[in-house]
């Protein structure tokens, strides 16, 4: 031992006047080698993001348990059968009648889903329709035709339309766009789904156009090559080629569209015309599931059926639209990853 | 002539006058109250033998990523100061041998690890072995040239900065002393604030290997330097490899046979990760002793 | 011979105007044309119906008569206060959960699900968030907290800081995403040669990857101010006010004053709704809504431009790493 240790002290003191330590058994110097150093810094900061992690997702948790165990309450006190209509007296038809409505506040109170959900897909319905359309057609003119320093320009304005808080756009239909609806289509009410769901789906159009675009800018370039290759024109490469592989990008698209137009809230609140009412016509008055709460939770007492009743309807909305997100964001990973192979 | 600094003149001039040093403790003495045992602790765990040319001796190793073995049962000897090739089919468990070297596959989740490797006779998978500190000393070059997108500067001292120097004469000196033996000083010295990106891949690769050097390794793995480069910048990287081997151990993965038998002393074959045949390069270019490694050399699969 | 051949060959020098391609390709600009404007018009009419009504007053003083005169000064104050406090909760625990979840979360099964369910929580209606602060911020924490301090109803009741919580619960998933693809999109090479020279874990990220990840950070908490800024939903409930006459500050000590988490608030945004729904004289108080609905679109624009522009800039810089 102690000549290795003359030997080592030699080659120490050798090895720090060249500046690096090198030569025989200089391994064995490196005091550092066997230090467990304990960083109290890095501890604390390893630490501190997982508290960050799991605090975030402790918080999502919470979504899950607070919506569904508020929601699950409703049924202590209410039938489950009440979500699609109650046995209540006419007074116009002097009988019992069946009634599917949404009516909390009457003395019989009423919390029929059916005329929410109908609301809710007549705005939702014709506001994807037309978000899918100029969204589907905008991806195009994007992806294939415009040039790339248009489409660096184009972008990023098309997406200050989807930084329009809800609110203006809102009160832009209620204001404006709604008597200038009503001129043209002559409806009984001003306010109806169909003002509703154009707003709305002025909201949802760069959603879709920004993913559906994606999904085409992701077909490989080859694919296109071989299209034109065979001397077809750029639309029939277009449709005979891009859309088709891009397919699953387009309709995931879609769907996610269609999961943020049934959560739109504030613009479906004014100008939709609020009446809960069961109906397939666009341009009657409707009442959103969203619109719904927005509605009536300022007014309701905690712990009360009412209270629980609208945490049903939002656990109900919040499933669709994870279901949706979810459904999209399979297509999505599909397509990718196939896309990569 | 450079400018340099009268700080760092002195210095030098110091250094040239001889071993001045201040008196250090002996090894044994001088471990300080953190660290939990010993390096003749740490020894007699190793086993009782050293050859004096052995510098990294790997005993029964192997390498699981989950369920699969990436490198099964290897065993065998690296010379000091000399370069060692790694030669094989892309799959057959050279790049992962050379990875359990600084222990950089424990960053990869899943893998497992059984068998033992020592440098200067110590384990370096020993449970109180300090990963970081090992990893200074055993330096890394990759496939695919990364600096880090700072300047050429930044780049040299990143490790120097991680391990806490930060006077400007040590870190200038370190610098430009390890740009020197990268072999990149007279090409980059008037431009040492640009960012590193925009050197040339060759360039690049030497400020990677810069990066190393600075660190003061004293075992340099490389995994395929020039696979990405021009045969010019590859030349270069092969004539620094043979300027660094006096200095280094070198340890270099490589899929091209010719750069295996231009640069390295030694050469191992691996196959579907078993180390087939490991000799002086020429006895394994020339009289291959293995039918595989000879079908390998010949171009017959691979 | 030639009758046999079933494709005519095409005459190679005349170059035919195929007008199905023509009317597809001005379809598709009509497509994008339409939606642009549409912004147009919504902006042009709420500068032409606001701008007027824009002025010193009208941003520096309180509204009065009912709100049907006056200015809006505390709504704006309410937005960038109670942007600054969500902003604050948000940021330190995205930021925070992204880290842990792309450098320390393993790729197993559970994280795997945690991943899959924050991306999904970015598209869940704002609405239900809305709900979820009631039900936990205000009733379960907020009475749970008084009961606990015997404070009375401090808490328990719509304030600020639960309108704070909610909308910072509701960006949390935006930050999380923004940062996860910032902290990705870093090669993972930089990585392997950090720590191959020695650096621990911590020293990696810090001094390697979050320079590299800065600029993708910052675009999204950017991004999420101004989706907080312009939420109404969540906040409806959660800490509101129609009307306050009074700001919500505090002096800490008597001396300094310090926004008051657990006072009520007037939005701009909730301002807009109230006033166009529930106002007492809808036509009269146009001008009004008009001006509010303009400062809004103002601050939010503002805020989503500085981040395209964050983003295009730091784009460019990643795209010099990825060509060499």
């Amino acid at each position: 031992m102690k000549v290795e240790g003359l030997t080592l002290k030699r080659n120490r003191s050798f090895g720090r006047a060249r500046g690096f330590p090198k030569g025989q058994d200089s391994f064995l110097r490196s005091r550092e080698l066997t230090k467990k150093e304990f960083h109290p810094q890095e501890w604390l900061i390893h630490q501190m993001l997982r508290v960050a992690g799991f605090s975030s997702i402790l918080i999502i948790g919470l979504i899950f348990i607070f919506l569904f165990k508020e929601a699950v309450l409703f049924f202590t006190t209410a039938h489950p059968l009440s979500l699609i209509g109650t046995w209540d007296y006419d007074a116009w038809e002097e009988k019992n009648i069946f009634k599917v409505m949404w009516q909390a506040a009457s003395v019989v109170p009423k919390y029929s889903l059916i005329p929410l959900i109908c609301g809710s897909f007549l705005v939702a319905v014709p506001a994807t329709l037309i978000a899918a359309l100029f969204g589907i057609g905008g991806a195009v003119y994007l992806s294939e035709i415009a040039s790339a320093r248009t489409r660096e320009t184009l972008k990023p304005t098309l997406e200050l339309l989807a930084g329009i808080p809800s609110v203006v756009m809102g009160f832009f239909m209620l204001a404006v766009a709604a008597s200038l609806i009503q001129d043209i289509f002559h409806t009984k009410f001003r306010l109806n789904a169909f003002v509703g769901a154009l707003g709305v789906a002025v909201l949802t159009i760069p959603v879709v156009m920004t993913i559906a675009e994606d999904a085409m800018r992701a077909v490989p370039r080859e694919l296109r090559d071989a299209s034109y290759a065979l001397g077809a024109t750029r639309w029939q490469t277009i449709l005979g080629t891009v859309i088709p592989a891009a397919v699953s990008g387009i309709s995931a698209a879609v769907i996610l569209g269609f999961g943020r137009a049934l959560g739109e809230t504030m613009v479906v609140v004014m100008a939709t015309g609020n009446a809960a009412l069961v109906t397939g016509n666009v341009f009657s008055s409707v009442r959103t599931m969203t619109a719904n709460i927005a509605a009536e939770l300022g007014a309701v007492a905690q712990g009360s059926e009412h209270y629980y009743a609208l945490f049903l309807v939002g656990a109900f909305l919040f499933t669709v639209t994870f279901f949706l997100n979810f459904v999209a964001e399979m297509v999505l990973n599909k397509m990718r990853s196939r896309l990569r192979m | 002539m450079e400018y340099v600094k009268p700080a760092v003149l002195f210095k030098r001039s110091m250094v040239a006058l001889g071993p001045y040093q201040e008196e250090e403790k002996p090894v044994e003495n001088d471990m300080t109250g953190k660290s939990q045992l010993d390096l003749t602790e740490l020894k007699k765990r190793s086993e009782n033998f050293q050859n004096p040319f052995v510098k990294i001796k790997a005993r029964n190793l192997s390498v699981y990523y989950g369920q699969t073995a990436a490198l099964s049962n290897v065993s065998m000897e690296i010379r000091k100061q000399a370069v060692t090739a790694l030669i094989g089919p892309s799959g057959c468990g050279k790049s992962t041998f050379l990875r359990t070297l600084n222990r950089m596959n424990d960053t990869i989740p899943g893998t497992r690890v059984t068998g033992k490797v020592f440098i200067d006779n110590i384990n370096i998978y020993d449970p109180d072995i300090n990963v970081v500190a090992l990893r200074r000393m055993v330096g890394m070059v990759f496939q695919k040239s990364n600096p880090f997108p700072k300047s050429i500067v930044d780049n040299a001292a990143y490790g120097l900065r991680l391990h806490g120097i930060r006077d400007r004469d040590v870190l200038e000196e370190k610098v430009e002393e390890s740009l020197r033996k990268a072999a990149l000083w007279d090409e980059v010295k008037d431009r040492l604030h640009s960012s590193a990106l925009e050197l040339s891949g060759g360039q690049q690769q030497r400020l990677c290997i810069a990066r190393a050097l600075a660190v003061d390794p004293e075992i340099l793995l490389m995994d395929e330097p020039a696979s990405a480069l021009d045969p010019i910048s590859t030349a270069k990287i092969e004539e620094l490899i043979h300027a660094l081997k006096k200095d280094y151990t070198i340890v270099i993965v490589t899929h091209n046979m010719q750069q295996a038998a231009r640069v390295s002393d030694y050469t191992a074959f691996f196959l579907l990760g078993e180390m087939v045949e490991y000799d002086h390069t020429q006895k394994i270019f020339e009289v291959p002793k293995d039918k595989r490694t000879e079908d390998y050399i010949t171009g017959r699969f691979g | 011979m030639n009758g046999t051949l079933a494709i005519p060959i095409p005459n190679l020098r005349s170059r035919p105007i195929i007008w199905r391609e023509v009317l597809l390709s001005v379809l598709a600009r009509v497509m994008v044309i339409i939606p642009l404007c549409v912004l147009a018009l919504i902006l042009g009419q709420m500068v032409w119906g606001g701008i007027g009504t824009i002025s010193w007053e009208f941003l520096s003083q309180v509204p009065q008569e009912g709100m049907t005169k006056g200015g809006i000064f505390p709504c704006i104050f309410g937005t960038l206060a109670i942007t600054l406090l969500m902003i604050l909760i948000a940021l330190p625990l995205g930021v925070g959960a992204a880290i842990y979840l792309v450098e320390y979360a393993g790729q197993g099964w559970v994280f795997r699900v945690i991943r899959a369910a924050v991306n999904n929580l970015a598209g869940v209606p704002s609405i239900i968030f809305g709900l979820f602060g009631v039900g936990f911020f205000i009733l379960f924490v907020g009475r749970n907290v008084d009961h606990v301090l015997q404070t009375g109803l401090l808490f328990g009741q719509p304030c600020m800081l639960w309108a704070a919580a909610t909308l910072a619960v509701l960006v949390l998933p935006v930050i999380i995403v923004s940062t996860e693809e910032a902290l990705n999109a870093v090669p993972q090479s930089h990585r392997s040669a950090s720590l191959a020279l020695g650096a621990t874990k911590w020293q990696t990220i810090r001094d390697v990857v979050l320079p590299q990840a800065r600029g993708g950070i910052l675009t999204g908490a950017i991004l999420s101010i101004s989706r907080g800024a312009g939420e109404t939903a969540p906040i409806l409930f959660t800490g509101c006010a129609y009307f306050l006459p009074r700001l919500p500050v505090v002096n800490l000590f008597g001396v300094i004053p310090v926004i008051n988490p657990f006072d009520q608030f007037m939005e701009l945004s909730y301002h807009i709704f109230i006033m166009t729904t529930q106002s007492m004289d809808a036509v009269q108080t146009l001008p009004i809504q008009y001006g509010t609905t303009l400062v809004l679109i103002g601050l939010t624009f503002l805020l989503n431009l500085t981040a395209i522009v964050f983003r295009i800039h730091f784009r460019k810089r990643l795209g010099c790493v990825s060509i060499q």
